[in-house]
């Protein structure tokens, strides 16, 4: 079953005919996935051709979960309009919306996240600027890359797009139930703790890959949540070691301001729970390897 | 991106949150009339303050009263041109100096945790918030804000009185607070901070102090341009920005390219394990070319990077995800090209490796393109330690 996402996930595009939407919208037909529409409020009524296969583009979410049963968003629309294109599919009351886009501001994701929360968070939001989630050989909602690895019992969460292609690759023979990306900005939807209990929840997930980085302290809450709920492995693996303080590397979250978010905190928050921390990504593969070969 | 404290101030003011008079002062002259005016107008003693983005003013010296213009001239003089923190003092500010009776501490900020925002509010101000909590942490009263709901008068009467502040203080701070709100939310800060928040002894309540960070995600809406900073720019990283490259410079000898914040991360990480067997080579910079890696980038960024002249080797680590490494191959083969074609001759060693989609194909163009400076290197940690292991060997024989 996977999580989040289902052979069956019925996916649009919102922002369908940039060229984001058109690229990953075409990427994602190709890898399998079930894309059924998309919307752009100015193209609405229009058809858009993706590799081949005609879609519709509606004028909003609504419209396009009406006709198509879409159940996924997967939001490519422009930092400038992020933030709307996220209420509309709360308003629309979509299941999951993954939000793409680089570069929002964060008064504009805890705006959304305020939002779905007042609606009751019957919208899962995934990301901001994260790379998705895929679920190998059933569906691929986002720009992960669906030719780098193949379908198995691992599940994987992470903060960081290529770590997350590196680690599926380098693990390729063994296989992912799913992977999700979460983002590595300061607000985001969905957090390392609800990919932990849904990977353990999931029967097709044997163990856990948790990739984390500099910044904030979601690697510790989740140490502190792994001690209490989880009982499946987890091999973890945080970036940033040799980052100085006060930088900002990459990410907007990913900066260490005072003792607060240092990678050498959050590898030690993990190991006391039991976690095993690769000291580099392949070290951290090699420990998944051993610890699938061990079941 | 953080802000001097004048900034800071300047932005104060305009929404309405009270801040003592002030002037900004590049020579000991300019500190001197600023301290003049301020005479002029019954206010001779003045408080001289370094312009510098770094905490711990105070304990370097950096704060000083001065009773009249000759006094803040002869301050100014000593204040400007100090090294604070690593930062040199260019400007100092002239302010009208307070009667204080107290000193709080205010601030709203981004709450990862809770997906939300916080306002953090003490009655002991003027020292670490960090070390407030630490020592008392009744003390301190963290109060979420709901984003959509935002700070009125009476959400900041809350905050203020969960500070703990005196019934005397509560309308003025309640006040402030709610000011300091719309500064958040109008300048899309992520950090907004006064510390100390003072309570005069004519019973008025102002922003002694200010600490601004803006979201350098918000560009678009706001204008940040005006508050660059030149001056403590890092030349490298300035050029670098110019041609909208993600580049840190740090201090090490192996310069980074790679694709993807996490992986580049990563990387300093690895070359820095590594560098620790070769004498304790480090990583040079950070710098990530994104997941298009265009010739162009490539091109750019090498430039960039062995424009640096601590660098004495390069690692390129590219992990071939939405393009493939053919593409990537092709952009570095064409990059060396374009930099000897602008007659600038690579002669650092370039360690690459690439893997992912279309690796095979991407090796093969690289080893056919047969560059004397590249060398291909299977593996991410083989890689990083082959890089280290030539900069420590270039490092010892210049």
């Amino acid at each position: 079953m996977a999580i989040f996402l289902t052979s069956e996930s019925r996916i649009i595009v919102q922002g369908i005919t940039g060229s984001e939407g058109r690229k990953h919208g075409t990427r994602m037909l190709a890898a399998g996935s079930k894309v059924v529409g998309g919307t752009n409020p100015r193209k609405a009524g229009q058809t858009i051709e993706l590799g081949g296969t005609a879609l519709p583009v509606f004028g909003t979410v609504a419209d396009a979960m009406e006709a198509t049963g879409a159940d996924v968003s997967v939001v490519f629309v422009p930092e400038t309009g992020t933030k709307a294109a996220v209420i509309e599919a709360v308003d629309a009351k979509i299941p999951l919306v993954i939000v793409i886009t680089e570069g929002v501001p964060v008064h504009d994701s805890a705006e959304f996240w305020a939002y779905a929360s007042a609606q009751g968070n019957q919208t899962r939001i995934v990301g901001p600027n994260c790379p998705g989630i895929a679920s190998p050989g059933k569906s691929n909602a986002g720009i992960i890359p669906a030719d780098i690895t193949s379908e198995g019992r691992i599940g994987l969460v992470s903060k960081s797009g290529t770590l997350t292609y590196q680690m599926m690759y380098e693990l390729g023979d063994i296989g992912f139930s799913t992977a999700v990306g979460i983002g590595g900005d300061p607000i985001i939807g969905t957090t390392h703790i609800d990919c932990l209990q849904a990977f353990q929840d999931d029967p097709e997930t044997d163990a856990i890959v948790m990739i984390g980085e500099i910044g904030g302290d979601a690697e510790e809450r989740a140490a502190a949540y792994i001690e209490r709920h989880i009982t499946k492995p987890v091999v973890a693996y945080v970036a940033g070691f040799t980052a100085p303080e006060g930088k900002t590397m990459g990410h907007a979250g990913a900066i260490i301001s005072g003792s607060a978010g240092t990678a050498q905190a959050k590898k030690e928050a993990l190991e006391k729970v039991g976690v095993r921390v690769g000291r580099t990504p392949s070290g951290a593969a090699r420990l998944v390897r051993e610890v699938m070969q061990g079941r | 991106m953080d802000l001097f404290e004048h900034q800071a101030k300047e932005i104060f003011a305009e929404y309405g949150v009270p801040v003592p008079q002030g002037r900004i002062a590049y020579t000991p002259a300019e500190a001197r009339a600023a301290a003049e005016a301020f005479a002029a107008a019954g206010q001779p003693r003045v408080v001289i303050k370094a312009q510098v983005k770094a905490g711990g003013r105070g304990k370097a010296g950096g704060v000083r009263l001065a009773s009249g213009p000759d006094e803040a001239e002869a301050v100014a003089s000593q204040i400007l041109g100090m090294d604070i923190k690593g930062h040199t003092v260019h400007k100092v500010l002239v302010e009208e100096a307070s009667d204080i009776a107290q000193e709080y501490y205010l601030s709203f900020l981004v709450d990862r945790s809770g997906r939300t925002f916080l306002s953090i509010c003490s009655v002991q101000g003027g020292m670490e918030i960090e070390e407030v909590a630490h020592v008392s942490p009744e003390a301190v009263a963290r109060v979420p804000i709901d984003p959509l709901a935002g700070v009125d008068l009476a959400k900041a009467t809350e905050i203020v009185t969960a500070g703990s502040l005196p019934a005397e203080a509560i309308p003025g701070a309640a006040a402030l607070a709610e000011r300091l709100w719309a500064v958040f939310t109008g300048k899309d800060a992520i950090l907004v901070e006064v510390n100390p928040m003072i309570l005069t002894t004519d019973g008025q309540v102002r922003a002694l102090d200010g600490k601004v960070t803006l979201d350098d995600n918000a560009a678009f809406r706001q204008d940040l341009a005006q508050y660059a900073d030149p001056e403590a720019a890092d030349p490298i990283e300035a050029r670098a920005k110019e041609k909208h490259l993600n580049y840190v410079k740090l201090e090490g000898q192996v310069g980074i390219i790679g694709n993807g914040a996490g992986l580049v991360m990563s990387t300093l990480d690895v070359v820095a394990y590594a560098g620790e067997e070769f004498g304790g080579v480090r990583p040079a910079n950070f710098l990530d070319i994104g997941g298009g890696a265009s010739a162009e980038v490539m091109a750019n960024g090498l430039e960039i990077v062995l424009s640096d002249p601590s660098v004495r080797s390069v690692l390129v680590n590219v992990f071939g995800g939405i393009t493939s490494c053919d593409a990537v191959a092709n952009g570095i083969v064409s990059a060396i090209g374009m930099l000897e074609g602008r007659g600038e001759q690579v002669r650092h060693p370039i360690v690459v490796r690439l893997d992912g989609n279309n690796a095979a194909e991407g090796r093969r163009i690289l080893d056919a393109a047969e560059i004397p400076v590249v060398e291909q290197v299977g593996t991410m940690d083989d890689a990083a330690r082959r890089a280290a292991e030539l900069a420590a060997a270039a490092t010892t024989g210049a």
